[in-house]
Order: structure tokens, then C-alpha cells, then sequence
């Protein structure tokens, strides 16, 4: 079943136009890879799912992107839809707070109150984002003492803590050894039973291990989109398959 | 190649003499204010002039206490950190995240403005609209507690507004971003994630304040009524340290410019406090 339903997709950031009429449709519990070389589109494309481009000066977008149906840039409530849509970003970004107060924020935003209940919230997160163990001791610690893999899953935890249906991933491990990007793809593949997951990367390999479907992007076109193990054993785009092989990029 | 590095030590002694030279001035007030002041502490009695609560020069004998005068510029900066601060950091968060561009080009300017106008300006202002504001709103002749933080919460404004406007603006991006993601509104982002993080440049600003507050004379003359007496309620007159020298230095011989200076002391050192914990938050801040 379909989560987000793209049509003729175009946005333009004053006159350059960043996307090109991108039409697709993004399955639930599965996750999705967009790849592509630098400046191609796919980390726009992502910041279009959660309206993050809304913050964009000279940013406009065309067509129609829809959530379960509805479509995201009709609805008002934006802050509505980010809670829906959760993400995170390419450089680990905790707050300078506590571990407790890190996880704790989005909770407290969407009107959660009780200590009780944020305490539940807040090592159900920490659990499912596997940050737990290292951070049970020491969750009155500012976040910012964690390693930068630590901080990353603590912004995973973060995101999870909105209980998001959908978590939107800007290369979350670019900025990581392998160790913790390894920590973070088993940690992906765990999440998909219950979130669709929609992930950037500039890594190949790291698209043929976590995902199920692959985008392939290219000056803000949408070349080649399918099942992973179809876009990289047999692309039916010359363009893709050069890129796949390393042959530019 | 020896003409070039005779030109070279050159320069270096120039710019060495230059940095002395202001390192000598800090050196030389330190130096006259101490050898000057201490002796009349000595002379007085370090606690009966600290802690004295009467100040009459003239009197014979002569009683020479700070308290009221030290009270004064505690309470007058107090007033004026209370009125200031929270009006100085909803400007900066409205200047760095709420206003439109067109409107931050006239704004910004009028605020630089405000740090440039001459403090008898402002004590001018004080007098002609302030004190008459007070008097007629809680009677008492105006001249007070009150009309002074009034007067001195305005001007340090300016101080507060742009370091907590840079302070705001040094947070990276990715933390209101991160907020935002989470649903947060621009509001929340903003008081909740920016204003936390931006704690240390924020306190910095308000000990700056502090600093501005309590080192400011003319104004304040101006505007406090400047009774040499214990303090006695938001609407009567006090008198300020800076005040008690300026008014009397003129004047002054003897012990009674002794004092005085001893005054300075007290003052300076409350201003190298203020200083080495700006200093000390401005490090935490880049850690």
C-alpha cells in the first residue's frame, strides 16, 4: 500500500528549478532509498515530504504530494504533518539539553504532561532507537557529552518519540564511522515493520543493504524507480547504470 | 634583506609601545586608585566605611559610610536589569527571528543609535518626561528609585538587543530545524531550542547591562534625586556611588576627597566582578 502518492512533483527555488515533474508513489513499511549525485534533487525532494522547503526563502512547488490520500500542501496544519513525518537530518543536531529533555521536547510540544507518561515515552524511544543501554545511567547529562553515532540515535529516538508514521532520513550516517552507520542500518531495518521510511544516501552500498525500493534521481529528474535489487543488478536507464557502476558522481 | 627586518622590529616596537601603552593606562588608574583609597579606608575604617549608613562630609566629626550610596547603585541597576533584560531579549529574538528584512533595515540602525547617544542626552531626556511621568503617577517629586531604572533600563538596551541579537544568531541552524521537524511551532522553536542554547551569550548581555547600569553617572544624577541617606522606598531619591563622586569631588579635601576616591575603589571593583564573570561566561559560552 502506497503512503505518499507523488504527482507531477516540479519546485523551484526562485527561477532554478530544483524538481522536475516528479511523479511516484512511496510504499508503507518499506524503506525507500533516493540516490543520485550531488545537486540532483533528492534531498529537496525529501525536505518536500515534511514541508522542511517551507522555511526556504523563494521556494515554490507545484503538483501534489499525498499523505494517506490527503493532500499535505492543502492541509494548514503544518505542524500537524511534522509530527506524522518525522526526520532526521545529515549531521547529528541535539539540542543542548538533557538526554531526558532532548526526547522529552516533542512530547511536551503535541501537549504531554504527565511526568509519567513522558517517562515511558522517553525510554520507549531510547529503546527502539537502541540508545538505551548507554544512556539509561545518564539521562540527566547534557546530550551533547554522547558520541556523534550515540547523538545520532538519539535523533532518531527523538523523531520516534512523536510516535511519526513515516521517518524521513537525510543521509543520517555521512557524518559517522562505520561502526555506528552499521548500528544505525540494522537499527532501519528494525524500525520498517512499524514506519515507512524514506532515506537519502549517497552510499550505494548502504541502498542495497537497507532498502526495498530505490529512486534514482538526476538534475531533479526522477530516472529510474523500482525494487532495489532491479535498479542495481539490471537499470534500465544508461544514465543510472553509469552512476551505479561509479562512472560519475 | 637588512633594511627589511630593521623595518620589521621596527613595526614590532611600534605596535608593542601601543599595546603597553594601554595596558599601562589600566595599570596606572589601578595603581592611583588603590594608593589613594585604601589609605582613607584605612583612615575611616574599612567597615565603618563600607557599612556606615551615614554620609556627612561636612559633620563634625565627619561620618564617611558608603552603604546608602552602595544600596543605591544596587538597587538602581537591580531596577534597571528588571525593566531592561526582559525587554532587551524579546527585541533581539524579534530582531534575529520574527522581523521581515525591510523593516530590520530601519530597525537595526535605530537600535545602534540608541548606544550612540551621549548620556547627558538621555539624563535630559529623563528629566523632562521620566521624573514628571513618576511624579504624576505616584506622586513624591519624581526624582526617585524608579525614574533612575526607568531612565537606565532604556539605555542599556541597546548593550542587551545586540549581544543576545548575535548570540541568537550564532545557534546553528540544525537545532531550530530539529525542532521544527518535531512539530514544534515557530514560537516554540524559537523560546524553547534558541533561547537555551543561546544561554551563555544571553547572561553575557545582561552582565554587560549590569556594567553599563552601574558605571552610569550623568544620567542618573539627573534623574535620582541623588540624597545622600539610606534608601528608603522605589519612589524616593537615592544616590548612586558614581554619583557621590562626581557630586562632591569638586568640592572635596582632604579625607573627605580621600573617601571619594576610596568611592572609586568600591566601584571599580565592583566593575572588575562584573568583568571576570563576563569573561568567565564568555568562555563557558565556547566550550
Amino acid at each position: 500500500m502506497e503512503k505518499f502518492r507523488l504527482s507531477d512533483v516540479s519546485l523551484w527555488y526562485n527561477d532554478f528549478k530544483a524538481l522536475k515533474d516528479i511523479t511516484m508513489d512511496i510504499a508503507a513499511n518499506e524503506v525507500t532509498a533516493f540516490i543520485g549525485p550531488s545537486g540532483c534533487g533528492k534531498s529537496t525532494l525529501l525536505k518536500s515530504l515534511n514541508r522542511m522547503n517551507d522555511l526556504v526563502e523563494g521556494c515554490r512547488i507545484t503538483g501534489s504530494i499525498q499523505l494517506d490520500g490527503q493532500d499535505i500542501y492543502k492541509d494548514p496544519n503544518i505542524n500537524g504533518l511534522r509530527k506524522r513525518v518525522g526526520m532526521v537530518f545529515q549531521k547529528p543536531n541535539p539540542f543542548p539539553m538533557s538526554i531526558y529533555d532532548n526526547i522529552a521536547f516533542g512530547p511536551r510540544t503535541h501537549g504531554v504532561k504527565s511526568r509519567l507518561m513522558l517517562d515511558d515515552l522517553v525510554e520507549k524511544a531510547l529503546r527502539d532507537a537502541a540508545v538505551w543501554e548507554e544512556t539509561k545511567d545518564r539521562l540527566k547529562k547534557s546530550a551533547l557529552s554522547l558520541s556523534g553515532g550515540q547523538q545520532q540515535r538519539l535523533c532518531i529516538a527523538r523523531a520516534l518519540a512523536v510516535e511519526p508514521q513515516v521517518l524521513l532520513m537525510d543521509e543520517p550516517t555521512s557524518a559517522l564511522d562505520p561502526i555506528s552507520t552499521s548500528k544505525i542500518e540494522e537499527l532501519v531495518t528494525q524500525l520498517k515493520e512499524r514506519y515507512t521510511i524514506v532515506i537519502v544516501t549517497h552510499n550505494m552500498q548502504q541502498a542495497t543493504r537497507i532498502s526495498d525500493k530505490t529512486a534514482f534521481f538526476l538534475l531533479g529528474e526522477l530516472v529510474e524507480y523500482g525494487k532495489t535489487e532491479q535498479v542495481f543488478s539490471l537499470p534500465r536507464d544508461k544514465r543510472c547504470e553509469d552512476y551505479i557502476t561509479g562512472r560519475f558522481g | 634583506m637588512r633594511e627589511q627586518s630593521l623595518r620589521e622590529n621596527l613595526m614590532k616596537a611600534v605596535f608593542l609601545t601601543s599595546a603597553l601603552i594601554s595596558i599601562l593606562t589600566v595599570a596606572l588608574i589601578c595603581l592611583f586608585l588603590f594608593a589613594n583609597g585604601i589609605p582613607a579606608m584605612g583612615k575611616i575604617g574599612f567597615f565603618r566605611f563600607l557599612l556606615g549608613r551615614e554620609w556627612s562630609p561636612s559633620d563634625l566629626p565627619p561620618a564617611f559610610g558608603i552603604l546608602p550610596m552602595m544600596l543605591g547603585s544596587l538597587y538602581v541597576t537591580a531596577g534597571s536589569i528588571l525593566i531592561g533584560v526582559p525587554i532587551g531579549i524579546f527585541t533581539a529574538v524579534f530582531l534575529a527571528k520574527v522581523c521581515p528584512k525591510p523593516l530590520y533595515r530601519v530597525l537595526k540602525p535605530a537600535v545602534d543609535l540608541l548606544a550612540g547617544i551621549p548620556s547627558v542626552v538621555y539624563g535630559f531626556f529623563g528629566l523632562v518626561t521620566i521624573v514628571p511621568m513618576v511624579r504624576r503617577m505616584f506622586g513624591g517629586n519624581g526624582s526617585s528609585i524608579l525614574a533612575a531604572s526607568l531612565l537606565l533600563g532604556l539605555m542599556i538596551l541597546p548593550t542587551i538587543i545586540g549581544i543576545t541579537e548575535s548570540a541568537i544568531r550564532a545557534v546553528p541552524g540544525e537545532l531550530y530545524d530539529g525542532a521544527v521537524a518535531l512539530g514544534a511551532s515557530h514560537e516554540r522553536a524559537v523560546f524553547r531550542v534558541l533561547l537555551p542554547a543561546a544561554k551563555s551569550g544571553i547572561l553575557a548581555a545582561v552582565v554587560l547591562g549590569i556594567g553599563r547600569a552601574i558605571g552610569e553617572t550623568m544620567a542618573v544624577i539627573m534623574v535620582a534625586g541623588n540624597q545622600a541617606r539610606m534608601p528608603e522606598g522605589i519612589l524616593k531619591g537615592v544616590r548612586t556611588l558614581t554619583a557621590n563622586i562626581v557630586l562632591e569631588m569638586g568640592y572635596a579635601a582632604e579625607l573627605h576627597r580621600e573617601a571619594l576616591i576610596a568611592t572609586g575603589v568600591v566601584l571599580f571593583v565592583f566593575i572588575l566582578l562584573i568583568n571576570l564573570l563576563f569573561s568567565a561566561l564568555r568562555k563557558e559560552g565556547r566550550s
